[in-house]
């Protein structure tokens, strides 16, 4: 499987504000094991998956949420928060939900209607500062769904960083009829 | 993430002085005694409660012993074909978390009108499953009796769930019940939308007793005290911090109503119109004497009024009161409209507490002439959610 819904997902050691759906799904856990939960990920932390490098530990995710695709593309948002006095940049992502995923930006195309395409360079989040990731801006793009992600469920995705590290986070899957922005393959990479 | 127009604050600082106050039923201290002073811009003396909060986690869901809001909108929803104990804990999941970021006064996850959220006024949002999903929760539920003189309409009836969204303010309101039905829809339909109304906040004194359609004063004996709410609400069939809900509409036939005189009308009811005192005299909490008679030697209050035939010799046949008036356009009716009463009450135990009585109502009521119950459910209550995350199931089978 790759969404792990009735489980408690790894948390990412600044994860503020997935707790309320987290928390049921762990409640869960307990009670619905026959229901197909997978296997852990050896993470309690969430942490542990990268090289203990001030960057990591300085990158968070706030409200993570994604788009519900039975299959084909969606896309994950949320805000990306930095504690650390240094900019970390995300240059990757990946999750078990997608076997391909992007670094998007939603632009301005050649007839005026706003159109997606891959964001050169990754993911700056300032010092000190956010980077919000919103339908119609700045997003998670994954681009072939191989199982249907029904709301509800929690789906848990990897951050690579510049550097090296990397940071993971799960998100809650949720019902969206916007975030329909063009998709441009090929523009931008 | 920071809610615009509301400091986080004075969100908190609000809701921790209307906590405060729920025991004591002052909620933000309203007093008449503004009531004579100008107020308008720059004003202190129109208080704004926009910002006031009711905690969304604890033992117990807020909903029930929480002194009412003016609004309320019940919403009945039924688990979609296939739907099974799986995709209802993702349902809560999902309709919790709703629940707890708008409560305080926060935007929803993806919320696409973040700035309806802003105005929590006392919001809350109570879950509840029925007799089908109760089950899956490892609890039982039996299903209200039919009573004679009811008139059910299925599309008044039994659903899988039911969501009292609650809130001083309608665009609140609205908006909650809309975030809640957007997440919902992917595993359930919505049978009803149940929408009620009191006294606008600030009209009249906090815990004054509601007025119904009919003009009455509705609800004066009701469960109070910390002694009678702890043995007769709580410890219900999901345990300790769990309990029934009975949803009931009544229809008011105010065309028939408008044909009794004032005397008849007090007759029915057994209390006076005016102050909802009992017909043999004092206040409104003043004890009825069932036993008084007049100068004819005919009881006072007649052995079939409403308040008479209500009470039980058995003090445990008592529970919470928590109903809202209805009125809803309606092109069958003679002027229009239809109206009544949304009557949902919290028991402990349902059949036990709150059947004996309405069966005695429905066998004879004078006010049952007027009166006429369309839609039947019962719910059970789930227990809270103490610190974050959605409501509870524990348990749930497939």
């Amino acid at each position: 499987m790759h969404t792990t819904p009735l489980r408690a997902p790894a948390r990412p050691a600044r994860l503020r504000r997935v707790g309320t759906v987290a928390a049921i799904s762990a409640a869960l856990a307990l009670s619905l094991s026959a229901c197909g939960s997978t296997s852990d990920t050896g993470s309690d932390t969430g942490s542990d998956a990268a090289p203990a490098s001030a960057d990591t530990t300085a990158l968070g995710v706030s409200d993570p949420w994604v788009k519900s695709a039975d299959s084909g593309m969606t896309a994950a948002f949320g805000t990306l928060t930095n504690d650390g006095d240094q900019d970390v940049v995300v240059t990757g992502v990946t999750s078990e939900a997608s076997p391909t995923m992007e670094l998007h930006e939603t632009v301005a195309g050649d007839g005026g209607a706003m159109q997606m395409q891959e964001k050169q360079g990754g993911f700056t989040v300032p010092a000190g500062g956010e980077l919000e990731l919103t339908p119609g801006g700045n997003h998670l793009m994954l681009m072939d769904v191989s199982q249907p992600l029904r709301p509800g469920e929690e789906v848990t995705f990897t951050l690579d960083l510049e550097g090296g590290g990397t940071q993971e986070f799960s998100a809650v899957v949720k019902d969206f009829s916007g975030a329909d922005e063009k998709y441009a393959p090929g523009h931008g990479s | 993430m920071t809610a615009p127009g509301w400091s986080r604050r004075s969100v908190l600082r609000n809701g921790a002085l209307v906590t405060a106050g729920v025991g004591v039923g002052t909620g933000a201290g309203l007093a008449g005694a503004h009531l004579s002073r100008p107020s308008g811009p720059g004003s202190d003396v129109e208080r704004l409660h926009g910002g006031l909060v009711e905690p969304f986690h604890g033992q117990r869901q807020a909903g029930v012993e929480t002194p009412p809001q003016a609004h309320l909108s019940l919403v009945g929803l039924d688990l979609r074909d296939g739907a099974g104990a799986q995709e209802l804990a993702l349902l809560l999941g999902l309709l919790g978390d709703d629940a707890a970021r708008l409560s305080a006064g926060e935007p929803a996850l993806a919320d696409t009108e973040p700035e309806l959220a802003t105005v929590p006024s006392r919001l809350t949002v109570t879950f509840g499953l029925g007799p089908r999903a109760a089950a899956w929760a490892g609890a039982t539920l039996e299903p209200l009796p039919d009573f004679p003189g009811d008139r059910l309409d299925p599309a008044w009836g039994q659903t899988d769930l039911v969501v009292q969204v609650c809130a001083e303010d309608p665009l609140t309101l609205a908006h909650t019940r809309r975030v809640l039905l957007k997440d919902a829809a992917a595993y359930t339909t919505t049978r009803w939308v149940q929408d009620g109304y009191r006294r606008a906040r600030g009209s009249e004194a906090v815990g004054a007793t509601m007025r119904n359609v009919m003009g009455q004063v509705d609800g004066t004996v009701n469960v109070r005290e910390r002694a009678d709410l702890e043995p007769l609400v709580w410890d219900g069939p999901l345990g300790a911090h769990s309990t029934t809900m009975v949803v009931r509409r009544i229809r008011a036939d105010m065309a028939g109503w408008d044909k009794v005189d004032r005397a008849g009308k007090e007759l029915a009811v057994g209390r006076r119109l005016a102050d909802g005192a009992p017909l043999t005299g004092g206040s409104e909490k003043t004890e009825p004497d069932f036993e008084a008679e007049d100068d004819l030697g005919f009881p006072v209050i007649d052995a079939a009024s409403h308040i008479r035939r209500a009470r039980s010799d058995d003090p445990t046949e008592r529970f919470l009161r928590r109903a809202y008036n209805y009125t809803v356009p309606d092109t069958g009716q003679p002027l229009g409209e239809d109206s009544g009463l949304v009557f949902i009450a919290y028991a402990a135990d349902a059949q036990r507490q709150f059947v004996p009585v309405q069966q005695r109502l429905a066998d004879l009521d004078r006010l049952n002439a007027w009166v006429t119950t369309i839609g039947s459910a019962v719910y059970v209550v789930l227990p809270g959610t103490p610190t974050s995350g959605a409501p509870v199931v524990r348990g749930l089978t497939t």
